[in-house]
């Protein structure tokens, strides 16, 4: 049996990557070609595929890859409110624990521009990489939000005056102090997740569940 | 021109007809070799009428109003509709009824593959056949069907509905606090569940049961390793099991945490999956409390399955993409 039970793994490339490799070596996998070649994404013999985290669901759902690591913020990112049946069709089996960031509403510093938008003209409006969480949050905070979808650098957004916030995500907080923005809620902590397909975790029962013994061990 | 569709539904050209076709034909003589007799219902229901059911996440999704303000529904299934039917056509014939259905249902879900908004289901209803006798008979059916299509990789999950909340009551967890776990659980999502039980007043063995319990699934062995509190739903399921012939029940994956995102099921409930498709071919499950809602109370038990699932899985077999099962 090999060092997965020959399960298909989807990993991710990016933050989680490093901290993901070291898990699987410490599986017992041999992780040499993953580290050493970067523009691979099939790993076959090691039953490896890598790809960005917010496919990883995507590739899980699927039944391409049995299981797969990716971070909370892109599950809840993928996960549909009540009024968008979204939901994604996995198994959320195990909190890894690492790469801990922390989803903030965040703005300039000095008197808080969103609450005196929110005040004045009865609504904030609010850029992120996480259309979903954010409304959400501002749902359920019944607040009123205009929510701006960019895809690049979000602290650009309030410092140019297009929007009053910003919900991100932030490890260490330097990016937002670099750019004089200050946290002024907390709205969920992520951590990368041990997820899989609801098929898989039928038909493959005894390989996933030895492999997430062996990681609880960890 | 190019004219659009609506998202998640689509056009079925003779080539698919044709293979399609092969699938619901073969379906339709089992069911009728087996005594269950085809029935049509509207596509459109009055909400009001459909809305008697619990049908949770599956509720209808599309409405419109008819010419006297009235609200219509697009049914999401074809067992609330049989339900009506039983309780209005035959108030006073004697059970058991035996429905079989090929209908158009339609639901507000993601399009995906294998998940449109109009789906083809493929289903039987018995009514009044209480378990575990009904549930025995169902899952033969299934069986013969998807034998019959040549479907030869697949397994059934089976659980039961009722065994998560029995477990938590026996274990005294807070009233209040039950519907954020069986969310949870429905959700799959057991890195909450272990976080919400740790905000629970018990005993350290009594949450560790409640995780554990609902992620056992395999052999009949997990039954055997079960415990009192969960008594009565292993019961059922053994009851279930021991009645199986030996091809069924080879067929048979046991899953204490099985939960199917209808609202209406009350004892065993059963999913289908194939190797060759990530998502579950089609699923049902006892529901003896859904003829009551309608005023002809009687236990009842039946399966659907998705034809364009079925479908896929069938071609993945064929090209050997389900070979990937050790």
């Amino acid at each position: 049996m090999s060092a997965t039970n020959g399960l298909t793994i989807a990993v991710p490339r990016g933050a989680l990557f490093d901290e993901t490799v070291e898990l699987l070596a410490g599986l017992g996998l041999d992780t040499s070609e993953l580290r050493s070649n970067d523009r691979k994404l099939l790993f076959e013999d090691i039953g490896v595929i890598t790809m960005r985290p917010s496919d990883v669901p995507t590739y899980v759902e699927a039944g391409a890859a049995d299981i797969g690591i990716t971070g909370k913020d892109v599950i809840l990112e993928q996960v549909g409110s009540h009024d968008d049946q979204a939901g994604r069709e996995i198994y959320e089996l195990l909190d890894l624990g690492y790469g801990r960031c922390t989803m903030v509403l965040a703005t300039k510093a000095g008197p808080d521009p969103a609450a005196e938008a929110l005040r004045r003209l009865g609504v904030m409006r609010i850029a992120t990489k996480y259309p979903r969480i954010a409304a959400r949050h501002m749902e359920q905070t019944g607040r009123q939000a205009e929510i701006v979808e960019v895809k690049g650098s979000v602290e650009l957004a309030p410092l140019t005056g297009m929007v009053e916030a910003i919900i991100d995500l932030t490890a260490t907080g330097t990016t937002l102090r670099e750019h004089e923005l200050v946290v002024r809620e907390e709205i969920v902590v992520c951590t990368a997740r041990l997820i899989a397909n609801p098929v898989a975790h039928k038909l493959k029962a005894n390989a996933i569940d030895e492999l997430l013994e062996r990681l609880r061990a960890n | 021109m190019i004219h659009p569709i609506p998202s998640g539904t689509r056009d079925v050209l003779p080539d698919e007809t044709r293979e399609v076709r092969a699938i619901t034909d073969a379906l339709r003589c089992v069911f009728e070799r087996h005594n269950y007799g085809e029935v049509y219902t509207p596509a459109l229901e009055y909400e009001s009428v459909l809305e008697r059911a619990d049908m949770a996440e599956a509720k209808p999704a599309y409405r419109v109003f008819d010419e006297s303000g009235a609200t219509l529904v697009l049914r999401s299934d074809m067992t609330v509709p049989i339900a009506r039917v039983v309780a209005t056509r035959y108030p006073t014939v004697d059970p058991p009824l035996r429905f079989c259905y090929l209908a158009h249902c339609y639901r507000g879900v993601r399009p995906q593959r294998g998940q449109p908004r109009e789906l083809l289901q493929a289903g039987i209803e018995l009514i009044g056949a209480p378990a575990p006798v009904g549930t025995v008979e169902a899952l033969n059916v299934l069986c013969s069907a998807l034998d019959e299509i040549g479907l030869a990789d697949y397994k059934i999950g089976l659980g039961d509905a009722s065994l998560y909340p029995s477990l938590m009551a026996s274990l005294g967890v807070p009233v209040e606090l039950r519907p954020q776990l069986l969310s949870a659980l429905a959700g799959r999502d057991f890195v909450s569940l272990e976080r919400d039980l740790r905000e629970i007043e018990l005993s350290t063995d009594d949450k560790e049961l409640l995780l554990a319990v609902p992620q056992r699934r395999g052999s009949p062995d997990v039954l055997d390793a079960s415990l009192g509190a969960v008594a009565d739903a292993t019961a059922n399921m053994r009851d279930v099991y021991e009645l199986l012939t030996p091809d069924v029940a080879g067929k048979v994956i046991f899953d204490l945490g099985l939960v199917r995102s209808i609202g209406y099921y009350t004892g065993a409930v059963f999913e289908v999956y194939d190797p060759a498709l990530g998502a579950p071919i089609g699923g049902g499950g006892r529901y003896d409390e859904l003829l009551g809602r309608f005023g002809r109370s009687l236990p009842a038990v039946g399966f659907a399955l998705g034809v364009d699932r079925l479908h896929i899985a069938l071609m993945g077999e064929e090209r050997g993409t389900g070979a990937r099962l050790p």
